[in-house]
């Protein structure tokens, strides 16, 4: 597995907790969306990093309030057919105003990643041999003329003068 | 007619780069055919029976000369010289080889064309009523509308896997000639008390396995809130709709289980939040701009009568009887749009050869402001013809076998493609449908039988519309042998009921005398020729069809 973020795989820092593993005093550590739940109060008073994962079934409910305290937010894609974390991925960044970085799991396909990028997801965990090549090259999706706006300013911008809807992509995340 | 700007043929252009990248890659094996099934059904490629099919996106089935002129030399450069006019308003070419589709979407790239979302899990080709913008009972063009949703549901980026396809389909008028009540998002256009465009808001109707007639989640909704709602309803959709089932996957099983009230409370939750952001509220100026393509052509004053037409019509019985059929009311005087039947006697529904795509596109030029429509029910439509004009017209359809008079007759039949060619399919339609035809070819005979809508699917998946047929037929596999059965009563109209199955099956031999069965007994049983089959069906119920049909066997 390797991870791709601002333009380059770059190393993992993050641990993602096991299920018989304690909760370390400090480090930064990600956890399954029902063990934060659980043990959200004793979470509180930790001061280090922590992460989420939200498998696509979960959703957000009953952790809006908690959003803020994430730094990442690792959303799994079983299958890439499977849609449901797009959506997630945009009412993280713009009904919640989630800025942490936002992570695609799971089956990562190069010709998704365009539309990944667009939902405001800017880290991507890649296993897939084409899609690492791909990324490697720079050659993601050459679609950079968009029909809507989705996901935020940096991934791409509006056009003088053109119809409100359209968006021309921007550099890559 | 929309025209392409720099951004939308920059769009098409790096699309087409994309899905030639896509081809190669699986070609040389790179991508599996399971990795490269859903990028290719995105873009209109299906694995048939015999080869591969190319479904080409027609928006809202409105093309002109130069379009209909490249889809003929599609035809016969790249597929066995004729292509087959959809349901969906699409065009499908059924013998295509996967290395040629590049090729053919860059040809469509340079006329302002695509295939992009003619399939797969992703919003589809949005339709629209056939006679937008000549329609009399119009209080808009839906097709303004229409290619705003067109636009925005291109290559959507939250929206490209949804549980299950997602077709929207717009009206303007009381009469709904669009079908919006089957469909997973059915928007009517309205105006409000001062006169101001909105929208009725229809979700969750469908056919396929589970047929269901949409229902009412907003009677009002502001014009310039179109994309808002509609990003709400798809959220909420890609969220919560199946994704255990294909089968119950589409938005129609989410609002049955979930209940209309409770849908439309997530939708109305969610569209606060889209809202809020503002970014998809469509500013007046910008309505106006789509609005601009779709001005109507600069009609002549002409008187309501033409007295060359009546001449003509008094010469020619043909005429008339094509006239009186296929000839249709125009919101101005002197002009009337035209359907032209692609179901003669006997030939394949919904197809058209090169040539015959080319005699229209011809007659369109000369005679039709260069404007023709595909409409749901597998036919072509000149919009905009002048009364005057129709013997000239008529003279060249015949001459390209396309005068065939018979549009909402019983022999204007829908049928899908079936085992012919699909790969999903129990049973044939095409066959069936030609036999139908021939069956009631004679002319007096259909005009004694007047409005009756048959509809014909090879399987439950229902492709072929049968659920909203007048008379519906469905193909099943009874041990390894074609069976249909019939179903009574349906329509896609204003007044949506989905049909009832009459009773069990009829072989392959036998349902076309039990269409002759049905359509006696309607005869016999009619309050008079006023009476239409559907309206004598919703009269007297499924009672005395069923007695004739059955009645022998005991």
């Amino acid at each position: 597995m390797a991870l791709y973020k601002n333009g380059s795989f770059v190393e993992d820092t993050w641990r993602f907790l096991a299920a018989e593993d304690d909760v370390p005093s400090d480090g930064a550590i990600v956890l399954g969306k029902a063990r934060f739940l659980a043990e959200r109060e004793a979470l509180a008073g930790r001061n280090a990093p922590l992460g989420i994962i939200i498998e696509p079934g979960e959703g957000l409910a009953g952790i809006e309030a908690d959003i803020h305290r994430f730094a990442l937010v690792v959303l799994p894609f079983p299958k890439y057919t499977d849609g449901r974390a797009y959506s997630l991925a945009r009412m993280l960044r713009e009904e919640h105003g989630y800025r942490g970085e936002l992570r695609a799991s799971g089956n990562v396909l190069r010709d998704q990643v365009r539309f990944m990028w667009r939902c405001g997801i800017d880290a991507l965990e890649v296993t897939h041999a084409g899609t690492i090549a791909a990324l490697q090259a720079g050659a993601v999706s050459p679609v950079t003329h968009h029909y809507q706006p989705a996901g935020l300013e940096a991934v791409e911008h509006r056009l003088a003068g053109a119809r409100p809807w359209l968006r021309r992509a921007a550099a890559h995340p | 007619m929309y025209r392409y700007d720099e951004f939308d043929r920059r769009f098409v252009a790096e699309r087409v780069a994309e899905f030639r990248d896509q081809v190669a890659r699986r070609l040389s094996g790179e991508l599996t055919e399971d990795e490269f099934r859903p990028l290719r059904l995105m873009n209109g490629v299906y694995l048939q029976l015999h080869a591969y099919m190319l479904r080409i996106a027609i928006p809202y089935g409105s093309l002109n000369a130069t379009k209909l002129r490249r889809l003929a030399r599609i035809a016969r450069t790249y597929d066995r010289g004729f292509g087959h006019f959809t349901t969906r308003q699409n065009l499908q070419f059924n013998w295509i080889r996967l290395e040629d589709v590049p090729a053919i979407l860059g040809e469509l790239a340079e006329v302002e064309m695509h295939a992009i979302q003619t399939s797969g899990n992703c919003i589809r080709n949005v339709s629209a009523d056939h006679f937008s913008g000549a329609a009399a009972d119009e209080v808009a063009d839906p097709r303004v509308y229409a290619e705003i949703l067109r636009q925005w549901s291109s290559l959507h980026p939250e929206f490209s896997f949804l549980p299950r396809k997602f077709k929207i389909a717009v009206t303007a008028a009381e009469h709904d000639r669009a079908a919006i009540q089957v469909h997973d998002i059915g928007l009517h256009v309205k105006r409000g008390e001062a006169g101001e465009i909105g929208f009725s808001v229809y979700v969750g109707g469908g056919l396929g396995r589970t047929p269901m007639v949409a229902k009412k989640v907003r009677d009002f909704l502001p014009e310039a809130e179109l994309l808002s709602y509609c990003e709400a309803i798809l959220r909420v959709y890609n969220l919560y709709g199946r994704r255990d089932n294909k089968y119950k996957a589409r938005i129609k099983i989410l609002l049955h289980e979930a209940g209309v009230d409770e849908i439309a409370r997530q939708i109305e939750e969610e569209y606060e939040q889209v809202r809020r952001r503002g970014v998809l509220l469509l500013p007046r100026e910008e309505i106006d701009r789509i609005a601009a393509y779709f001005a109507p052509p600069a009609f002549e004053e002409l008187p309501a009568r033409s007295v060359t037409l009546e001449r003509a019509k008094a010469l020619d019985a043909g005429l008339a009887e094509f006239v009186a059929r296929n000839v249709t009311t125009h919101k101005v005087p002197g002009y009337a749009s035209v359907t032209i039947s692609l179901k003669a006697i006997g030939a394949p529904p919904g197809d058209a050869s090169a040539e015959q795509m080319e005699a229209v596109a011809a007659i369109a030029e000369a005679y039709a402001h260069d404007e023709v429509r595909v409409s749901h029910e597998q036919n072509l439509v000149l919009p905009h013809v002048r009364l005057d004009d129709l013997p000239v017209v008529y003279a060249a359809l015949q001459k390209a076998d396309l005068a065939t008079p018979n549009a909402g007759y019983i022999t204007d039949i829908i049928a899908c493609p079936g085992l012919d060619y699909c790969s999903l399919a129990n049973a044939r339609s095409i066959p069936v449908a030609q036999r139908i035809a021939e069956r009631f070819g004679d002319p007096a005979r259909q005009r004694e039988i007047g409005d009756l809508k048959i509809k014909i699917s090879g399987c439950i998946n229902a492709c072929g519309h049968h659920h909203v047929g007048h008379i519906g037929i469905l193909g099943v596999d009874r041990k390894g042998e074609e069976f249909y059965q019939i179903t009574l009563g349906g329509s896609g109209d204003e007044m949506c009921s989905i049909g009832e199955i009459v009773g069990k099956g009829f072989s392959s031999e036998e349902v076309v005398d039990a269409v002759e069965t049905i359509v006696d007994t309607y005869l016999k049983l009619r309050q008079g020729p006023g009476e239409t089959f559907l309206a004598a069906f919703r009269r007297l119920g499924e009672a005395p069809f069923r007695e004739a049909l059955y009645a022998d066997a005991g």
